[in-house]
């Protein structure tokens, strides 16, 4: 292994890291140790704190409400990707009149915190567009359509910022070669550069899916029945239901936490591997044309290629 | 005609906001104050968490990279809620704090915002140290240089440049995630949007712009500073 931190070890850094090893792993147990001993302490983590989520009937809700959340993400996401690609059309347009609307429209709900957003969209939005709720069968409609109109507006505005980038990063060469064969800008961006900006924007639209499924817990703020709301519920009313000495708060936390990490280190994988995946077809799609055999300098090498040289 | 009444309603906004500049100055002075104190506290937690990650001893290595990984996939909405359940329940409840007139709200909300940004600190600055080509270590330990030395010299200088436009827009995410201490109590500028809309809804649109700009400010402030910052550090390479 090499870092620009340090050397590769030798055997009395070898001894070291050992030694230091040792002490940290049993600090780490101890802070480790100290937690959960306080929150046991409190009875919380006995068996009778799991009882609940022993109940197949309580995962049949859970699961219900875990659906409710993913059906906000994906909803707002696959309109975050209608409006970005909207948002970003009007931002690389030649039109000053196009580009200003869209810039205002992007940097404006970036800018502005998405609690807020969804807050005015359950004081104003929220009936007229609570058909959106009513048809997807959620309830209350006016949180759902607010969560998934502020989602929306400020997913849109990130990935348009994405698309843009991806425009951007596809080599000149390929849009001058599409120029120079006689495309309309239109047919350019259709044609020649979108399809290659998406590819290379995949890993950064699924790594937003992460962010949307995080910012989806806001509609626990709101009162929207999704799944940190529910979490909620079954603490507050399952000492009653499973007579229970307390509340199973801490039992219940670690459950819809452990929900929200598994499904979110499952999109970041798939992310990480839409990115190796691509880098691989490069370095493939690269190969042929290297400066070694041509000479030249390694500009636009392949189809995805960055003229960027190695560091 | 519609012009006028479009007119009328802004006046009449102005002047409700204008009635409402002392609690709407308050709140972003809670904003800011919330800003600050978690934004500090995560920077250092970052720290810790960076050089445990970069740190040549595994175990250390393992706990960051679990702490980042933690947090980076967890609602802040979460980790608020169970800042302000479970501490309380465990016994820990600042007593101390309102001896020196701090609100308990506020103390769950700054553990909530630092330990959620400490993980986005974290990712910043190691980011930043792999973005120092391995060849400027290695030439600063052939010249003989000692490990503080290649540190304080060649790798921490360019480490810095490349950290601060991702720190930059992490603080900026920060301030617009405080927006959810809200909901726990904590008097800050959508606190004050949430309470005005509740006594006022007639003055929604007033009420909703004068928040967001008041964000729109605070995050511009802080673009700005890292601007000059980096500005100053540039070199040509």
């Amino acid at each position: 292994m090499t870092s620009v931190l340090y050397d590769n070890p030798g055997p009395a850094a070898r001894r070291r890291v050992r030694f230091w090893t040792a002490v940290s792993v049993l600090a780490l147990a101890a802070v480790v140790a100290f937690v959960i001993w306080q929150v046991a302490r409190k009875g919380q983590l006995s068996a009778a704190m799991w009882s609940p989520f022993a109940d197949p009937g309580l995962w049949r809700q859970l699961f219900d409400s875990l659906f409710a959340t993913i059906k906000a993400a994906l909803l707002s996401i696959v309109l975050a990707l209608v409006l970005g690609a909207v948002l970003a059309t009007g931002r690389l347009s030649d039109r000053a009149w196009l580009r200003w609307p869209a810039f205002v429209v992007i940097e404006f709900f970036r800018a502005v915190p998405l609690l807020l957003l969804i807050l005015f969209g359950l004081f104003t939005w929220g009936p007229p567009l609570s058909f959106i709720g009513t048809a997807i069968g959620a309830t209350p409609p006016d949180a759902f359509a607010a969560l998934v109109v502020g989602l929306t507006l400020y997913n849109g505005s990130v990935l348009a910022e994405v698309f843009r980038a991806g425009i951007n990063a596809v080599p000149r060469g390929q849009s001058e070669a599409a120029y120079a064969l006689g495309m309309r800008k239109t047919a350019v961006m259709r044609m020649i550069l979108a399809p290659q900006a998406i590819r290379m924007m995949l890993p950064a639209i699924v790594a937003q899916c992460v962010v949307a499924l995080k910012d989806s817990a806001l509609g626990f703020i709101v009162g929207y029945q999704e799944l940190l709301s529910f979490g909620k519920r079954i603490y507050q009313g399952g000492a009653d239901i499973w007579e229970l000495p307390q509340p199973p708060v801490v039992t219940t936390l670690i459950v819809v936490v452990a929900i929200y990490i598994v499904i979110n280190l499952l999109l970041s994988w798939l992310a990480a591997w839409l990115e190796r995946r691509m880098s691989r077809s490069r370095k493939l799609a690269a190969a042929p044309l290297t400066a070694m055999q041509t000479g030249e300098e390694p500009v636009a090498a392949g189809p995805l290629g960055g003229g960027e040289p190695p560091k | 005609m519609v012009l006028a009444e479009t007119a009328g309603a802004a006046t009449g906004g102005l002047e409700f906001l204008w009635q409402q500049r002392g609690p709407f100055f308050s709140g972003l002075l809670g904003t800011v104050e919330l800003s600050v104190v978690a934004g500090i506290l995560a920077t250092i937690i970052g720290l810790i968490v960076a050089a445990m990650r970069v740190s040549p001893i595994p175990a250390l290595r393992v706990a960051g990279t679990a702490w980042s990984g933690f947090f980076r996939n967890t609602p802040l909405t979460l980790v608020f809620l169970a800042t302000s359940v479970v501490l309380p329940l465990v016994g820990i409840r600042f007593a101390w704090a309102d001896a020196i007139g701090v609100d308990t709200f506020f103390i769950f909300a700054v553990i909530a915002l630092s330990t959620y940004t400490s993980c986005f600190v974290a990712d910043a600055i190691r980011s930043g140290f792999n973005a120092v080509p391995v060849g400027q270590a290695e030439a600063a330990r052939a010249v003989g240089m000692t490990f503080g030395q290649t540190l304080r010299l060649v790798v921490l200088p360019q480490a810095l440049r490349s950290v601060l436009p991702p720190l930059a827009s992490m603080y900026i995410a920060m301030i617009k995630n405080s927006a959810i201490a809200e909901f726990f109590n904590v008097g800050e500028l959508t606190r004050f949007f949430d309470d005005q809309v509740r006594d006022h809804p007639e003055h929604l649109y007033a009420e909703f712009i004068a928040v967001a700009v008041g964000y729109i400010v605070l995050t511009l402030l802080v673009s700005g500073a890292f601007n000059l910052a980096e500005r100053r550090l540039a070199v040509s390479r």
